[in-house]
């Protein structure tokens, strides 16, 4: 797992010390490039955590540069999955309305547990939760645990997947996130 | 011949309209004297609002600051002679600035780039958070969403104004209208305005009434931004929801329009029209004190 500061990162892009608070655009612009730098660097299959621990505050545009974007990019290209850490309820003032904005959504940590955040249908949310608590599972081991039709239960997986939410080796699904205490995940990771 | 501009006793939103009503049959380049000698009290408003008058005129206009000790006492602690020296031919005594009034939360500030909001955020957010909670009584969760509407409102002059723009923050006790404390952010500029920025858009398609309202309509009500990027036109949006979420009130004047989004505790009207022209686009956020129900 590979971890990026967005505190530390924030400091290097903006050139100063003085900085806590991502605010504006060019700033998140700014943030979120030396982000993807540090990502491509550890090659097209990977888990990064976002620590957004340092960070005061975000605004919306931030938001937009930072999260929406970085989300949007990799959905679309290599299998590269994110986990947000540390983001408060103040963070996700903003955080949340772009991510409804855009249509998105995200894996936030705090204290070792993972939430998804943001915009999911209801069984993208339920089979993702119920594979956070499995802590990996096949498609029919998953259907049968929420007690939904596999083709649902497949729609629902291939969703995630495509959004990053959740990942998969062979024939196992496991959500992106850092690994539980007595899960199964761990030895994917 | 230069044309005696009178300032109101009050210069907030309403005053500053009458100084427009004043200005406006006078062409850019003409001789103007401001006169705020019997000026007893204004706003975060109407102090970067004169500013900005200020910008607007080819000739350099004179104004004459207040008498009352008091009001240009306040005006110097709220940086506005700083400012005005460099726009204006100052008659009149003033005190050179000096601190000490809590009730400015942050003085006249310019904002320019992003470093300045950078820096505005910075140094209100340990103030605010005293004032939210204590003075306010607003739930301190607040504080952050003041931060981010500041953030908001002063990036719109950046990314719209095309020109430099002022900044204010304000706590007071607003006796004529509401009889309860205020905080108030006043962000104000003389750049391109709502109606221009959002033409500059592209493949903009005018509508049949297409006017300063409309422009105002779509910015603030409907998150339109001049940018394709759709994740444009969110921090208005975001400001729109915080304002309403405390029964705050916020009122953007563009051009000739003036839209506001209305709380229940005021009268004003949601879209007023036909206004004497002015450049740019003024911005005022009102968060009142709550009081138990």
């Amino acid at each position: 797992m590979h971890l990026i500061d967005v505190g530390t990162v924030l400091r290097q892009a903006v050139s100063a010390t003085l900085y806590s608070n991502l605010v504006t655009r060019p700033t998140g612009a700014a943030v979120r490039q030396q982000i993807e730098e540090l990502v491509t660097a550890r090659g097209d299959r990977a888990l990064t955590v976002i620590d957004f621990s340092q960070v005061s505050m975000i605004d919306f545009s931030c938001a937009d540069e930072i999260v929406a974007k970085l989300l949007l990019r990799y959905q679309a290209e290599e299998e590269i999955f994110f986990v947000f850490r540390g983001v408060t309820e103040d963070h996700l003032h903003a955080i949340d309305a772009v991510l409804e904005h855009r249509g998105l959504a995200l894996v936030a940590e705090e204290d070792g547990e993972s939430r998804v955040v943001g915009v999911l249908e209801d069984s993208e949310r339920r089979a993702w939760e119920a594979l956070y608590l499995l802590g990996r599972a096949t498609t029919l081991e998953l259907a049968a645990k929420l007690t939904l039709d596999l083709t649902i239960t497949q729609l629902a997986l291939d969703a995630l997947w495509r959004r990053r939410l959740v990942m998969r080796a062979d024939e196992f699904y496991f959500v992106a996130a850092a690994p539980r205490a007595g899960s199964h995940a761990g030895s994917h990771a | 011949m230069t044309t005696v501009i009178t300032v109101p006793p009050t210069l907030d939103e309403e005053g500053f309209e009458q100084v427009l009503e004043q200005l406006a049959p006078l062409p850019a380049d003409a001789k103007i004297l401001v006169d705020a000698r019997h000026t007893t009290w204004a706003s975060p408003y109407g102090l970067t609002a004169m500013l900005t008058l200020g910008q607007t005129r080819a000739e350099r206009p004179a104004f004459a600051v207040p008498e009352k000790d008091t009001t240009a006492s306040y005006w110097a602690r709220a940086a506005f002679f700083e400012h005005a020296e460099e726009l204006f031919d100052l008659h009149g005594s003033y005190p050179k600035k000096s601190g000490g009034d809590s009730g400015v939360l942050l003085e006249i500030t310019p904002i320019g780039k992003s470093e300045d909001v950078h820096e505005v955020v910075g140094r209100i957010q340990v103030k605010a958070a005293q004032i939210i909670a204590k003075e306010l009584n607003i739930d301190p969760k607040a504080t952050v969403g003041f931060a981010m509407t500041l953030s908001e409102v002063c990036q719109n002059i950046i990314e719209h104004a095309g020109r430099g723009g002022w900044v204010a923050v304000q706590t007071y006790k607003w006796t004529k209208r509401l009889g309860r404390r205020v905080v108030q952010i006043a962000v104000c500029d003389a750049g391109m305005g709502f109606r221009q920025s959002l033409e500059s858009a592209p493949g903009k398609v005018l509508s049949d009434r297409w006017d300063d309202g409309a422009a105002l309509e779509d910015a603030v009500v409907r998150g339109v931004s001049r940018f394709r990027d759709p994740g444009r036109g969110q921090g208005l949006a975001g400001v729109r929801r915080y304002v309403g979420r405390w029964e705050g009130k916020l009122s953007v004047r563009s051009g000739t329009a003036r839209i506001a989004l209305i709380p229940a505790w005021d009268e004003d009207l949601p879209l007023i029209e036909k206004l004497s022209p002015f450049p740019g686009s003024q911005l005022q956020v009102t968060l009142p004190e709550r009081v138990m129900k």
